[in-house]
C-alpha cells in the first residue's frame, strides 16, 4: 500500500478549562491512505470532532496539542508535521488542500451571505480566477453536488434552501477547491434517513471521481458499514481499534467494537437479534481510570486492565488495545 | 418590501398622531385654568381673558382639538408665548447647534467605541478586553454635568484648547460655531460610547462562537477577514439597534451639555421654556423629539432590511 495520507500518532489534546485542564485526545493514532475512507467511530464525547479539529488546526482557543504528531503528505511527496506547522502554513492548506464538512448544516453556513459568495470566496481565497471565472466554477460545483436549478440557486441565501440542500451546498464549497483531504465530522447526523442516503451517494460519487482521501466521522455503525475502507473506533479520547472495514466487521476484537456492533441494527443480521446497549457510561475526563478506561464497563476486565493498554498488532492490519483482544465474554 | 414600508411608514404616522394627542393633553389636563397657569400670578383677570380666546381655550374641547392638529398638520406649531414668535421659528432657530451635537457626539461614540468592542470581543478575557470593560462602566456612571465641568476647567479655560461655552456671537461662521461644539460632543459622546462599546462587544461575542465563524476558520482565510467580513456584519444588527436607542440618551444628554456649555440649542430652549411656562413651545418640542425618535426607528428598521435578508416584512 502506498504512503499514508494522515498519519496520526499518539497525539494528546488537553483544554484548560478553569484552573485545571483536561486531557480530551489521550492517545489517538491511525493512518488514513490515499483515496480511501477511514472512518472514526465512537461514542459522543470520545473526541472525534476534538482530532478533527487539531487536524485543521482550529481547536479552540482553551485547546492544545499537547503530545503526538500527525503527519500529513502533500500532494508534492512532501511529508510534514501539523502540529508543527505555522498559522500561515494551516491558513494556505486550509480550504485548499484539506477541507471540512461540519455537522451542522443549519447553522454552518454564514446567513448573511448568498451560497455562490461562500463557496466563491474558496476560490477568491486560494486560487487566480477572476470574478466571472469564480462564478462559472461555483456554477459547476453546485451542478456537481446535484442541486437542482443551481444557475438560480447561486444567489440564494442560506435560508431559502433546505437541511439536505444546505449539506450539498457545504460539500461543494469544501470540494471547490479540489482538496486531497476532505474531513467529514457528521456530515449526515442532523438529516433524515432518506436525505442521508443521497448525501452519502454523493460522497462516495465524489471521491471516485475526484479521488480524494476522506476522513469520514461518525457514531453510526450502520453509516460506516456503507462508506468506509477502514475503521478507527475511538473510546474516551484514545483509538482502542483500526483495521479494514470487512476485517473489522467480520473479527471485531475490542470489547468496546463488539458492544458497538451489538448495539445497533446491521444490515445481514438476523431479523429481530436482540440489541444489547452497552452499560455504563463514558468516563468523565477528569476521572479516566489509570488503565484500561473501558474497564468499568467491560465484561472481560480483570487485573490485568489496570495497567495502561496501547495499541498493538492483533493481525496483519489490525490492531487493537486491549489486553484480551479477541477473547469471547464468557459469562453477561 | 414595498408594502412593508408602506405600513410602517403608515404606523409612524399613527404614533405621531398620538404624541399630538398627548401634547394637546398636557397644556389642557394641566390642573387649573392654563392661561392663568401660564401667565403667572401677577396677572390681572383681563390678560388672562385675552389669552384663553388668543388660545382658543374658551372654545368647545373638540373644536380646540381639530384645530390643533390641523395646524399641527400644516405645520402651524402655535406661537411662543416669549417671543411672540411662531414656535416653528423658535425651534428652527435652535435646531442647528443641537443636529450638530448629536450627529458630531454618534460619530466620536462610533469612532472609538466600535472597533475597541470588536476588539476587546476577539480578545476576549484580556487585558485589553478588561480595561475597556471598566472604562466603559465608569465612563457610563460619571455625569455628564461633571465631565462637562471638568472639561471645560481644564481643557478649554486651562489649557484652551476649545472655546469654553458658547456658540459664537452672531457673526461667527459655520465653522467657528462647530468649533464651539467640539468640547460638548465629546462629553456627550463619551456616555453613548460606553453603551455602544458594550454593546458591540456582546453581539461580537455571542456572533464569534457561531459554527459560520469556524466554517469561515475552515476555508483558511486571516482572522481580520473572518473578523471583519464574517462576523461583524452579522453582528451589526444589533449594533444598529443600540444606535438607534441611544438617541434617546442624546436628547436628554443634549439638555445638559447645552446646559453646561450654555449653547442656545434646543435642549437649552426647552430648559427656559419650562422655567417660563411657555407651553406652545414644550408641547413643540415635545412632537418635535418624539417625530424625530420614530423617525430613526423606522431609519433603523429599513437598515435591518438592507444587512439582513432574513428579515420577513
Ligand atoms: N472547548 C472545549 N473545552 C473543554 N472541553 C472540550 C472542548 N471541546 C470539547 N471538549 C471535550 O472534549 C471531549 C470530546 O469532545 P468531541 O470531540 O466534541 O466529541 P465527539 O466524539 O462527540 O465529537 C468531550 O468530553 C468534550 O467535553
Ligand atoms: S483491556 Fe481489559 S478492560 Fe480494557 S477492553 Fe480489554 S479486556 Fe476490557
Ligand atoms: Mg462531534
Amino acid at each position: 500500500m502506498n504512503e499514508p495520507v494522515l498519519d496520526v500518532r499518539n497525539l494528546r489534546v488537553a483544554f484548560r478549562a478553569r484552573r485545571s485542564s483536561v486531557t480530551a485526545l489521550r492517545d489517538v493514532s491511525f493512518t488514513l491512505h490515499p483515496g480511501r475512507t477511514l472512518a472514526l467511530v465512537g461514542e459522543s464525547g470520545s473526541g472525534k470532532s476534538v482530532s478533527s479539529l487539531a487536524i485543521m488546526g482550529l481547536l479552540p482557543p482553551n485547546g492544545a496539542v499537547t503530545g503526538g504528531a500527525i503527519h500529513y503528505r502533500a500532494v508534492d511527496g512532501s511529508v510534514s508535521d501539523l502540529t508543527k506547522a505555522s498559522k500561515s502554513e494551516m491558513r494556505a492548506r486550509r480550504g485548499a488542500e484539506i477541507a471540512m464538512i461540519f455537522q451542522e448544516p443549519m447553522s454552518s453556513l454564514n446567513p448573511l451571505f448568498t451560497i455562490g459568495d461562500q463557496i466563491g470566496e474558496m476560490l477568491l481565497l486560494h486560487t487566480d480566477l477572476d470574478a466571472r471565472q469564480r462564478r462559472q466554477r461555483v456554477l459547476e460545483m453546485l451542478e456537481l453536488v446535484e442541486i437542482p436549478a443551481a444557475a438560480s440557486r447561486i444567489d440564494n441565501y442560506p435560508h431559502e434552501l433546505s437541511g439536505g440542500m444546505r449539506q450539498r451546498v457545504m460539500i461543494a464549497l469544501a470540494m471547490v477547491c479540489n482538496p486531497a483531504l476532505l474531513i467529514a465530522d457528521e456530515p449526515t447526523t442532523a438529516l433524515d434517513v432518506t436525505i442521508q442516503a443521497q448525501i452519502l451517494d454523493l460522497m462516495r460519487r465524489l471521491q471516485k471521481e475526484l479521488g480524494m482521501s476522506i476522513l469520514f466521522i461518525t457514531h453510526d455503525m450502520g453509516v460506516v458499514a456503507e462508506m468506509a475502507d477502514d475503521v478507527a473506533v475511538m473510546y474516551a479520547g484514545a483509538i482502542v481499534e483500526q483495521a479494514g472495514a470487512s476485517e473489522l466487521f467480520a473479527r471485531p476484537s475490542h470489547p468496546y467494537t463488539r458492544g458497538l456492533l451489538h448495539s445497533i441494527p446491521m444490515p445481514g443480521r438476523p431479523e429481530g437479534e436482540r440489541l444489547v446497549p452497552i452499560p455504563g457510561t463514558v468516563p468523565p475526563l477528569h476521572a479516566m481510570p489509570e488503565g484500561c478506561a473501558f474497564a468499568p464497563r467491560c465484561g472481560l476486565a480483570d487485573e490485568a486492565c489496570r495497567e495502561p493498554v496501547s495499541l498493538s498488532d492483533f493481525a496483519p492490519n489490525h490492531r487493537v488495545a486491549c489486553f484480551h483482544a479477541g477473547r469471547e465474554v464468557t459469562h453477561v | 418590501m414595498a408594502r412593508y414600508i408602506l405600513k410602517r411608514i403608515l404606523g409612524m404616522f399613527i404614533v405621531i398622531f398620538l404624541v399630538l394627542t398627548i401634547a394637546f393633553l398636557i397644556v389642557r389636563l394641566a390642573p387649573g385654568d392654563p392661561a392663568a397657569l401660564m401667565l403667572g400670578p401677577e396677572a390681572t383677570p383681563e390678560e388672562t381673558a385675552a389669552l384663553r380666546t388668543e388660545l382658543g381655550l374658551d372654545r368647545p374641547i373638540v373644536v380646540q382639538y381639530f384645530t390643533f392638529v390641523v395646524n399641527a398638520a400644516q405645520g402651524d406649531l402655535g406661537t411662543s408665548l416669549f417671543f411672540r414668535q411662531p414656535v416653528t421659528q423658535v425651534l428652527a432657530a435652535r435646531a442647528e447647534p443641537t443636529i450638530f451635537l448629536a450627529l458630531f457626539s454618534l460619530v466620536f461614540a462610533l469612532v472609538i467605541a466600535t472597533p475597541i468592542g470588536i476588539y476587546a470581543a476577539y480578545r476576549r478575557g484580556s487585558f485589553l478586553d478588561q480595561s475597556a470593560i471598566s472604562t466603559a462602566m465608569l465612563a457610563a456612571s460619571i455625569p455628564s454635568f461633571w465631565t462637562g465641568l471638568m472639561f471645560q476647567r481644564y481643557l478649554a479655560t486651562d489649557l484652551g484648547l476649545f472655546p469654553a461655552s458658547g456658540y459664537g456671537g452672531p457673526d461667527a461662521s459655520f465653522i467657528e460655531r462647530m468649533g464651539y461644539l467640539i468640547l460638548p460632543s465629546i462629553v456627550l459622546g463619551i456616555v453613548n460610547s460606553a453603551l455602544i462599546l458594550r454593546f458591540t462587544r456582546a453581539s461580537m461575542l455571542d456572533i464569534l462562537g457561531e459554527d459560520y465563524i469556524r466554517t469561515a476558520r475552515s476555508k483558511g482565510m486571516g482572522e481580520p477577514r473572518v473578523v471583519l467580513r464574517h462576523a461583524l456584519k452579522n453582528a451589526a444588527i444589533p449594533i444598529i439597534t443600540v444606535i438607534g436607542l441611544t438617541f434617546a440618551l442624546l436628547v436628554s444628554g443634549a439638555v445638559v451639555t447645552e446646559r453646561v456649555f450654555n449653547i442656545p440649542g434646543m435642549g437649552n430652549l426647552v430648559v427656559s421654556a419650562v422655567l417660563r411656562r411657555d407651553y406652545p413651545v414644550i408641547q413643540g418640542a415635545l412632537i418635535v423629539v418624539a417625530s424625530l425618535y420614530v423617525l430613526i426607528n423606522l431609519v433603523t428598521d429599513l437598515l435591518y432590511l438592507t444587512v439582513d435578508k432574513r428579515v420577513r416584512y
